[in-house]
């Protein structure tokens, strides 16, 4: 057991140390020193307190949603629509944190739970289609994003604000923002939505690891049949998986409402933090404290990019395709799996 | 001097721990059935896939046809005329049985395939060796002996002299076994050798010439098939004597544990499959129902253990209605179910063998508290169980799937034994096992009705059946059309009620 924990661990790092070895390559092929690009890019993320404080804040929703596909996997499912789900959870927080006047240890819970009872609601569809009429969860749940995007737009514009493009800010009440988080961190944007994102990952590994709830979620995402005969009910644990997915994902989005922007503008397309969750679960290996650290790398990367068109002269474009290539080597996880099984037997 | 078509010699393969083969010889002549007899685990598949070119072996010589041979790799073998018919087939489903058969070797014309005439081609093999194949039908709409049939053509297309077939039977039902036999019969007419990978001794007894016996991975030696028995057979394979006819003292029936009345049940496209029956198991008796695959069984059991929904009927359990109810409650009421499919149904393969064994009783205590698991129970529990029925695992953290076929099995009938049920179904317990994991499993049922307990038996082994009910309902078409004590029949009256025919004289009940 302890060798495949061990395996499990290494797989992912040399993931991504072939794709910071690809990204290199690609930048010496084009005149640029790579070491001066990751250079940058490391001064970016941690180079000060501000970048720092903009890191950890980007971090943020990326272990929710992370969480959220990530949880839905466990159980058998496919969560494409963690993106719809932030959506809904973004606009639902921000509705609460506009519209309803409270002192904060009332509005701030209402508010995040409001927003993960939306991104719950978006799951609930796509979870009950499937339990009920065995409707593939990958369709409805592409088909909720776009709803999403555009039912919120026509709200912000429509019915939060007259034809605004954006909404006001939140109350204060409801706000995740610290002004003493900001002034540590040379006023980044960094709010106290950490807190929360560890909170839920915390909560989905005791839920699934250690509870009757979690035994038949992990047994019904095995095998649906076996579980059936043991006397599980498959279609509950579906919808249910889907909620808490939906709901980890609409926290996603109360992260931005409530705490990094404080309000919410009409989009004109995806915001991409719901499509990110599945390269982040997928390389924290569907396990919450991986997909915690996978959150992190991916929240270093993003904004440690930011400072390498200035820092190192590298284009912006070139350091999306490194982006890109780390985590194509980490979708590719299976060669490097087969790899490193060949090596163990041939080493034997 | 014989004329081998392949020999074996001093074959030795090592893994790593283990020494899979160690000397063992095998020779096969041309135009016979070889049996290779061993238990599961014995290492008859690894001596096949040397002999088809998938392993290396560390020492030994392969001749065919008398000239030394290196087979390197699965291309050498088929060059060489050996043929292999895998246990799971490897066929493309959405294709058509001509397009499998070709898979590889297509018959081309100006760089087109050319599928009239790869069409005409197999159409020839079908009918010479009687396989009565369709070339145009596809994979998906045809049965599992089809496929096989599909599968033994595609390696006589690419030239086969020497076909191994590895446990061939094992998927099959007794009338496509039968079909099988024939048609390797009608092989080893047309020169074609075969090799029988088998642990089923009554097959060996019945079509083949020669049997070589390989026991912990030593070859053990080579029989005539004339010159012995399946006694001498089975002890040689599993190294001590083994009985076939299971000891029980006579069944002691007390009242009726599980009564069915009038029960119809229609399958998901509405046709009837269990038209009115009625059936009682009593306490301390085992209840084996014969009967060809498809008659209704299936159906019958997914009612009782609430995994379907009936049409109408009643079924009841010490008196009292279970009549669809959830699976749950139907288990809490105290019945047991041993799945026909261990893999789909019966484990969660990727859990360990010690959350396998609390698969339907985690929610209670002392596995959990107030939704809260207490791993520390589930796996003590899970010792107790491993120790009792000796299921070998090399912990109780192993997860399911690295276990042998007889050692799940073994887990599965721990779990549902131990939660001491006043009915235990058990649907084919011991499909695919070898013969000491089937004595095993026999003893184990007979100890539970010797406790009280009621036993469903659903098998479409007639050798099962007869051999430790106490009492075989006879199931056609949806229903019981026959009652008999199997001390008062034989497998030829059996046969023909499984097949329809009436028997006057109803057995009492």
């Amino acid at each position: 057991m302890f060798a495949n924990r061990m395996f499990n661990t290494v797989v992912p790092v040399i993931s991504v140390l072939l794709g910071l070895i690809a990204g290199a390559i690609i930048m010496l092929g084009f005149g640029y020193n790579p070491i001066k690009g990751y250079a940058a890019l490391l001064d970016g993320a941690f180079g000060n307190a501000y970048f720092f404080g903009e890191t950890i804040r980007q971090v943020t929703p990326y272990i929710l949603t992370g969480l959220a596909v990530a949880f839905a996997f466990r159980a058998g499912l496919f969560n494409i629509g963690a993106e719809g789900q932030v959506i809904v959870g973004w606009l639902a927080a921000v509705w609460v944190g506009t519209t309803i006047e409270a002192p904060m240890i009332i509005h701030l819970p209402i508010a995040l739970i409001v927003a993960a009872l939306a991104g719950g609601l978006w799951g609930f569809v796509p979870g009950l289609l499937k339990a009920k009429l065995g409707v593939h969860e990958v369709i409805i749940t592409i088909m909720m994003n776009y709803i999403a995007l555009y039912l919120s737009n026509h709200l912000i514009r429509n019915v939060l604000t007259d034809k605004q493009d954006t909404t006001d800010r939140v109350a204060e009440s409801a706000s995740l923002a610290s002004n003493w988080l900001m002034e540590l961190t040379s006023y980044s944007r960094l709010h106290w939505g950490i807190l929360v994102a560890l909170v839920a990952a915390a909560f989905m590994w005791f839920l699934l690891e250690k509870t009757t709830t979690g035994f038949e979620l992990r047994s019904v995402g095995y095998n649906r049949h076996a579980s059936e005969y043991a006397g599980m009910k498959v279609g509950k644990n579906i919808i249910l998986a889907m909620v808490i997915s939906g709901g980890f994902a609409g926290l996603a989005g109360a992260m931005e409402g409530l705490g990094t922007f404080g309000y919410m503008p009409t989009h004109a397309a995806f915001t991409n933090i719901g499509f990110d969750g599945i390269a982040v679960a997928l390389l924290g290996g569907n396990a919450a404290l991986g997909t915690v650290i996978a959150a992190f790398l991916f929240g270093i990367l993003k904004i440690g990019a930011l400072n390498m068109p200035t820092g190192a002269g590298v284009p912006g474009e070139l350091v999306e395709i490194v982006i890109a290539l780390i985590i194509f080597f980490v979708a590719s996880s299976y060669i490097i799996r087969w790899v490193l099984l060949r090596f163990k037997k041939e080493g034997n | 001097m014989d004329n081998y078509v392949v020999e074996m010699l001093n074959i030795r393969k090592e893994f790593p721990g283990i020494v899979a083969n160690n000397n063992i010889n095998l020779q096969v002549k041309k135009g016979e059935i070889h049996a290779l007899l061993g238990e599961n685990g014995a290492g008859k598949s690894t001596l096949m896939n040397v002999l088809f070119g998938l392993y290396q072996p560390e020492k030994g010589e392969i001749r065919i046809k008398g000239e030394k041979a290196n087979i390197t790799d699965p291309n050498i073998a088929n060059d060489l005329g050996i043929g292999m018919v895998h246990q799971h087939f490897m066929l493309v489903e959405t294709f058509t049985v001509t397009q499998n058969i070709i898979l590889g070797s297509e018959p081309k014309r100006f760089g087109m395939i050319d599928i009239k005439k790869a069409e005409k081609d197999v159409q020839e093999l079908s009918d010479r060796y009687g396989l009565s194949v369709d070339p145009k039908a596809k994979i998906q709409n045809i049965s599992v002996g089809m496929q096989q049939r599909v599968e033994i053509l595609k390696t006589l297309y690419r030239g086969a002299e020497v076909l191994i077939l590895d446990e061939p039977t094992a998927v099959l039902t007794p009338q496509e076994i039968k079909e099988l036999i024939g048609i390797m019969k009608s092989l080893i007419k047309e020169g074609i050798s075969i090799i029988l990978i088998t642990h089923k001794l009554k097959e060996i007894m019945e079509v083949c010439d020669r049997c070589t016996v390989i026991r912990k991975g030593e070859g053990i030696g080579t029989v005539e098939v004339s010159e012995t028995n399946p006694n001498e057979l089975a002890s040689l394979m599993v190294g001590r004597e083994i009985s076939f006819t299971t000891e029980k003292k006579p069944a002691q029936p007390k009242d009726n544990i599980l009564s069915i009345e009038d029960l119809r049940i229609k399958d998901s496209r509405g046709v009837e499959m269990v038209k009115g029956l009625n059936l009682e198991v009593k306490a301390g008796e085992i209840v084996g129902i014969a009967g060809v695959d498809g008659n209704g069984q299936s159906e019958l059991i997914e009612a009782i253990t609430g995994l379907s929904k009936t049409e109408s009927g009643k079924i009841s359990l010490n008196e009292k209605e279970i009549t669809n109810m959830s699976p749950r409650k139907v288990t809490e009421a105290g019945i047991s179910h041993i799945p026909q499919d261990r893999h789909k149904f019966g484990l969660v393969l990727d859990f360990p063998i010690g959350e396998n064994m609390v698969l339907q009783t985690y929610y209670q205590k002392p596995y959990s508290k107030n939704g809260i698991l207490s791993f520390k129970r589930i796996y003590d529990h899970a010792n107790k169980l491993i120790e009792e029925y000796d299921v070998r695992t090399p912990s109780e953290y192993t997860k399911a799937r690295a276990l042998s076929g007889g050692n799940q099995q073994k887990a599965i009938i721990a779990r549902e034994v131990d939660r001491s049920p006043d009915l235990i179904i058990a649907a084919q317990p011991t499909r695919g096992l070898d013969v000491g994991a089937i004595e095993f499993i026999h003893k184990k049922l007979i100890e539970e009705r010797d406790k009280g307990r009621g036993v469903l038996l659903i098998s479409f082994e007639l050798d099962e059946i007869m051999n430790i009910s106490d009492r075989i309902a006879v199931m056609f078409d949806g229903n019981i059309v026959a009652n008999v004590k199997p001390e008062e029949t034989n497998e030829q009256e059996l046969g023909l009620l499984m097949a329809g025919s009436r028997k006057e004289k109803v057995g009492e009940q």
